[in-house]
This record gives structure tokens, C-alpha cells and sequence, in this order.
């Protein structure tokens, strides 16, 4: 773990056990970026406008943005641990902001958001039958079904219903209680802690890494391949409709873009997290932060006034700087 | 399936069951098309060359994406940033050909094309050298290249002078031919089939089956693989000037469309994912396949939604056949 005995520790020996720890615990460095990006963004809104943005009111808001994202993250962690990728989760959670309210108003707040999540956690079982079962390669599966659903969707929105966001949910999406605690932590806080410990301590967390980490040696292990990733698909369509109801309550309204622009920023949350793209390693705890500096890092960019194109490709350019840093880093062990 | 080519295994001369083995599948998806052709011929009133024409326009760029799509794929990748190349070839070509001579139109357009040929084989450099999967490098171009196009061309618009969009639109001859279809033919046999016959088109399919057996070989694969991402952007610029013909207009978002019907129909022409296997030939056949489909649901009054739906289904029914072959491949 260490350098090695006190004699060998030399400058070079302990720059290399620093990084050690540091490729160990990537929480560390996350925690670092996050409150060095916090920083800069208050230099800049300083300088920008002359208020602050290191107050206790920004640090709930960036907790109550970074929610949604963290949600959706919560599934693709998940899905990235047994080596695939979800890109459905923007339109599950499209889908369930819509179902919560198009039949909250005729059907009752509870039915409304069972129904969300029920659905969800089908959208979740089909690219998981897809996937586990039929091979088919999971993004072009996930692709394939974020088409389908977007087309359904399209369809419904075009239908007659009453539109109601449940006031309950509302609250739960944009409100926060002892003035700085958003309510959405208390959804947010109990799956974080679940998906933690579950992967660390149950069986099922166990075998996802084992799915991830070697498929074929799982299988010929007498673990049923298929089950645990048909249940992983389902869990992320749920957990993304977890993440639908809490946008739908913070935007108030549901609209077929609702989700959209969260799409690749939880797939960024999770490789800026440390999950491997390739499964195997990796967890939900880096995705929290990962989750965290992105909403920081979107606070930037609206203070800098940048366009959605230049945050699109920032995206895009940070995922790839990052995968090529962990590619390197996981190869030369 | 192919139990009787197993058994009897004569060298030289024609081996029926590896014909079979090799060109069954695009023949199949041909006599798809032919199938699907005689029916479609059936819903319209009065079926005629204009409809033809009409589907020659809409198949065009998706044809250019599926070739781009397979190029890739039978190389052993797969290029996710299809779709927002194309829209970015669009987007460029529509913004600055609009008050354009025709003459300057296509040296832009031939521009463009080495302009994507090169962001192709930029993408390929990546992959190859952080040796981070296919899929991710290709997934953070794809938002790359759309942030690019959006930057350039906020809402649609922009245009093409009226030669240059007869070329998408238009016909040569005969009503019959339309001209899109020619320019798909041209560039198949400008800039694959010299390469497929060659060395380079060889070293690609070794590559794509068995990148240590190519590497053992002999076969530069670094090169190969940059040469089948550059090619691939090369046709993903083809299918963004169809695009600009076809449309006459540009739009950050129209590249979309491309991203998952390209890899449909690369797999429902007998590109299959792993690598190594197929052909552009099939693919441009599926391509027609995959549009007539949503030619013919709304010629049949099915709302434009849900014939998304269906193709969409379809589609995700295709890959699904397509895995479960995979799975048989892999146990015998």
C-alpha cells in the first residue's frame, strides 16, 4: 500500500506512492477538483457580477441541480459496472415525467408515480432482455429503444390529458426544508446509500463486478449471466424514472426535451467517477462527485455565458480526455 | 443451415455451399427489397417514377451512412459519430453553397469531403492511440462534432444552388433513373471497390476477424484502422452533401436520424458487429429496405409517430436475429 520501508523513501518513491493513493481513491482527487471548480467559480462570479458563489445557498442549489443527474448516473454506474451502457436513461425519465403528469390529475398522485416507475423499471427489462438474452451490443439496443420511446412518447404528448404535477412532487423537485436541505436528498440520499453498500456488501453487488469484470469466467463460475444483467437494465429504467419524477417536480411541466441534456453528462458523471468503461471496477460514490462537478462545472459555463454547443463539446472532449487518463493509468499496472 | 457445405469440402472450382455461405445473406436482403418493392407498388394509386424518385431522395444519405457505418464495422469498430458528422457536412455545406456558383458548390463539396475524411481519420488516431474502446471515443465525437454543427447553424436553414441540388433530386435519361441513385453507384465504385480488391481492402477485413492473427501477420493495424475511420468519414460526408441535394436545406439536428439506422442497416446487410464479415452491397440494399419501410407504413396512413415506432421495432427486432446468429456462430 505505502512506499516500502523508510530507508527506500526517497522523492521519487513517495511522488509514486502519493499517486498510488491517489489512482486508489479517486474520491480524494474528485473532492479536490469539485472544491477547486467551486472556487473558480466564485472568482468568476466575483469578478463577473460581484456577488459570490461560495455561499451556503450554492452549495443546497448545486445539491438540488445535481439530483437528477446523480439519479441517472445512480443506473448507468450500474450498467457500466457489467461493461455496457445505457442510452435510454434520458428517455425513461422523459417518459416518466410525462406519465406522472398525464395521470396524476384522473388516477391519483401514489398511482401516478407507481406507474412511472413501474414503466420505467419496463423500459429498463426490455434493453435488459435485449441485451442479456438476444446479445444484442447494449447501445445499440438502448439506442434503439430511446427511439422507440421517444416515438411513443411523441404520440402521447399529442393526446388529450390534464397536465398536473402532484404538489408533493413538486416540493420533492424544487424545495428545501431547514432553509439550506433540498427535499430531493431525502430520495436521493436513501438509493445513494442502498447502491453503496449493496454493491459493497450483497451478493448481487458482488456478481456485477464479476459480470463486468469477466463475463466468460462468471458464466463457467455457475453464475446466471443473463439474471444479473437483466435485473441491472431494469434497476437503471427505475432509478432514471426516479430521476423523471424529480425533474418534472423541479421544471413543474413536462416536455419531450426535459431529459435531454442530461444524457451526456451521466455518462460523463460516471467516467469523471472513475467507473470503468470497460465494467469491471469502479462505484457509485465517484459518480456522486462526478454528478457534483458537472453541476458546478454547468454553473461556470452559464456565468461565462457559453452556448450549449461549446458545453456539448466540452463533454464530449472531457469524457475522452478522462477515459484516455484511466486507459493509461489501468494499463500500466 | 449449412451442415451439407460442411461435410463435402472440394478445393477449386465453384463451391456451392460457400457461395451460399458468403453472398446468401445480401442476396436475401435484395430479394427483400424485390419483395417489399412489388408490394409497395401496390398502395399507391398510380405508382409510378415518382415515386421512385421520391425514394432514391429519401434513401440517398442513408445509404452514404450505412457504407460509412459498414466500412467501420467490417474493420472491427464502430463509429457512433456518423450521424453528427453528417449533420456537420450539412450544416457547412448548406450555410456557405447557398449564394454559391455550381462550379464553386462542388469544389466546396469536394472540400467538405476531405474535410470529413480527415475528421474520420482524427477520430481513428484517437481510438488507436488511448486504446479507450470503439464506442466511447466514437460516442465523445458524436457530441462533439454536433456541438460544431450547432455552433455553425443554429436553426435550419441555408441552401445549395438549383444544379446542385438537382443532383440529389433530379434525373439522368430516363425518368427511371434517378440521379441520386447514379451518384450512390458512382461513389461505391470510386471509393470502395478499387480499395476492396487491393491490399488495403484485404488488410481491413483481416483486421476486423483477428486483430493479433493481422498484426502477426504483417498488416500495419494502426494504419488499417485509421485508413477504415477515414473512409468511413469519407462517406459520412457523402451522405451529409446528399443530405444538403436531397433537402436543400441545413440542420445541426438531421444527422440523428443516422446514428442507430446506419448500424441497422450495416447488421440487416450482413455487416455483422464482431468484425470481419460483409460488405457494402448488402448494406445500400438494407438502407432502401429500412426507409421503404416508412415509406410504405405512411403511404398506408399510419401517423408519421408511429411509423418511427415500428421502424424503430423492426430495427431493434434485426439486431436481435442479428445477436442470436452471433451466439450460433459462436457455438459450433
Amino acid at each position: 500500500m505505502t512506499a516500502g520501508s523508510p530507508q527506500v523513501a526517497t522523492q521519487t518513491a513517495r511522488l509514486r506512492a502519493a499517486q498510488r493513493i491517489l489512482s486508489d481513491n479517486p474520491a480524494i482527487a474528485l473532492t479536490f477538483i469539485f472544491v477547486a471548480l467551486f472556487v473558480v467559480t466564485d472568482i468568476v462570479n466575483r469578478a463577473q457580477s460581484g456577488k459570490a458563489f461560495l455561499t451556503p445557498t450554492q452549495v443546497s442549489t448545486t445539491f438540488l441541480y445535481a439530483a437528477p443527474l446523480a439519479l441517472l448516473g445512480a443506473g448507468q454506474t450500474l450498467v457500466m459496472l457489467t461493461g455496457g451502457v445505457d442510452l435510454s436513461v434520458a428517455t425513461t425519465a422523459t417518459t416518466a415525467a410525462f406519465v406522472t403528469s398525464g395521470t396524476a390529475h384522473d388516477h391519483g398522485t401514489g398511482a401516478a408515480l407507481l406507474l412511472a416507475l413501474g414503466l420505467g423499471f419496463g423500459i429498463g427489462l426490455v434493453n435488459g432482455i435485449g441485451v442479456a438474452i438476444f446479445r444484442v451490443n447494449p447501445l445499440i439496443m438502448t439506442l434503439g429503444i430511446s427511439s422507440v420511446t421517444l416515438g411513443a412518447l411523441t404520440i402521447y404528448s399529442q393526446t388529450r390529458f390534464v397536465a398536473l404535477v402532484p404538489n408533493i412532487v413538486n416540493t420533492l423537485g424544487s424545495s428545501r426544508f431547514f432553509k439550506y436541505v433540498p427535499y430531493d436528498l431525502l430520495v436521493w440520499a436513501p438509493i445513494a446509500a442502498l447502491i453503496i453498500l449493496g454493491l459493497r456488501h450483497s451478493g448481487f453487488g458482488r456478481m456485477i463486478f464479476a459480470v463486468g469484470d469477466n463475463p466468460v469466467a462468471c458464466r463457467l463460475a455457475g453464475v446466471r449471466v443473463w439474471q444479473v444483467l437483466l435485473l441491472v437494465y431494469a434497476l437503471c429504467g427505475a432509478f432514471s424514472a426516479v430521476a423523471g419524477i424529480l425533474l418534472v417536480g423541479f421544471n413543474d411541466a413536462a416536455d419531450l426535451g426535459i431529459a435531454a441534456p442530461f444524457l451526456l453528462p451521466s455518462v460523463a458523471a460516471v467516467v469523471i467517477g472513475g467507473t470503468s468503461i470497460l465494467g469491471g471496477s469502479g462505484g457509485y460514490g465517484g459518480t456522486i462527485l462526478g454528478a457534483l462537478i458537472l453541476t458546478v462545472l454547468d454553473s461556470l459555463l452559464t456565468i461565462l455565458n457559453a452556448a450549449p454547443a461549446v458545453k456539448q463539446m466540452l463533454y464530449g472532449a472531457i469524457i475522452l480526455a478522462l477515459a484516455w487518463l484511466y486507459a493509461r493509468t489501468s494499463s500500466s499496472d | 443451415m449449412n451442415s451439407a457445405a460442411v461435410g463435402v469440402r472440394p478445393r477449386g472450382g465453384l463451391n456451392a455451399g460457400r457461395l451460399v455461405r458468403r453472398h446468401g445473406w445480401t442476396v436475401g436482403v435484395y430479394v427483400l427489397l424485390l419483395v417489399l418493392v412489388l408490394f409497395w407498388r401496390t398502395i399507391p394509386a398510380n405508382w409510378g417514377s415518382f415515386d421512385v424518385q421520391s425514394l432514391a431522395i429519401d434513401a440517398l444519405p442513408l445509404a452514404f451512412a450505412a457504407m460509412a457505418q459498414s466500412v467501420v464495422i467490417i474493420s472491427g469498430g464502430i463509429d457512433l459519430s456518423v450521424g453528427s458528422l453528417i449533420s456537420l457536412v450539412n450544416v457547412l455545406s448548406a450555410k456557405y453553397m447557398v449564394d454559391m456558383s455550381f462550379r464553386n458548390a462542388l469544389l466546396f463539396g469536394a472540400l467538405l469531403l476531405a474535410g470529413s475524411a480527415a475528421a474520420g481519420a482524427f477520430t481513428g488516431s484517437l481510438t488507436v492511440l488511448s486504446r479507450v474502446p470503439d464506442i466511447v471515443v466514437t460516442l465523445a465525437m458524436l457530441f462533439v462534432w454536433a456541438g460544431v454543427a450547432l455552433e455553425i447553424l443554429q436553426i435550419p436553414g441555408g441552401g445549395a444552388p438549383p444544379p446542385y441540388l438537382q443532383l440529389g433530386t433530379g434525373h439522368w435519361w430516363s425518368q427511371w433513373i434517378p440521379s441520386g441513385l447514379v451518384i450512390l453507384l458512382l461513389g461505391f465504385a470510386i471509393f470502395w471497390l478499387p480499395l476492396r480488391w487491393a491490399r488495403p481492402g484485404l488488410a481491413l477485413y483481416s483486421v476486423g476477424s483477428n486483430r493479433s492473427a493481422a498484426y502477426l501477420s504483417g498488416v500495419g493495424v494502426a494504419r488499417t484502422r485509421i485508413l477504415a475511420y477515414a473512409l468511413g468519414g469519407l462517406f459520412a460526408g457523402l451522405a451529409g452533401l446528399a443530405l444538403t441535394a436531397t433537402s436543400g436545406i441545413g440542420d445541426p439536428n438531421a444527422g440523428q436520424y443516422y446514428t442507430l439506422n446506419s448500424v441497422a442497416a450495416a447488421v440487416l446487410g450482413g455487416v455483422a458487429l464482431v468484425g470481419g464479415v460483409g460488405g457494402l452491397i448488402g448494406p445500400i440494399a438494407a438502407a432502401f429496405v429500412v426507409t421503404l419501410v416508412k415509406t410504405m407504413l405512411i403511404l398506408k396512413g399510419v401517423d408519421q409517430n408511429w411509423a418511427q415506432v415500428i421502424q424503430g421495432s423492426l430495427i431493434i427486432v434485426v439486431v436481435m436475429i442479428g445477436g442470436l446468429a452471433i451466439r450460433r456462430r459462436g457455438r459450433t
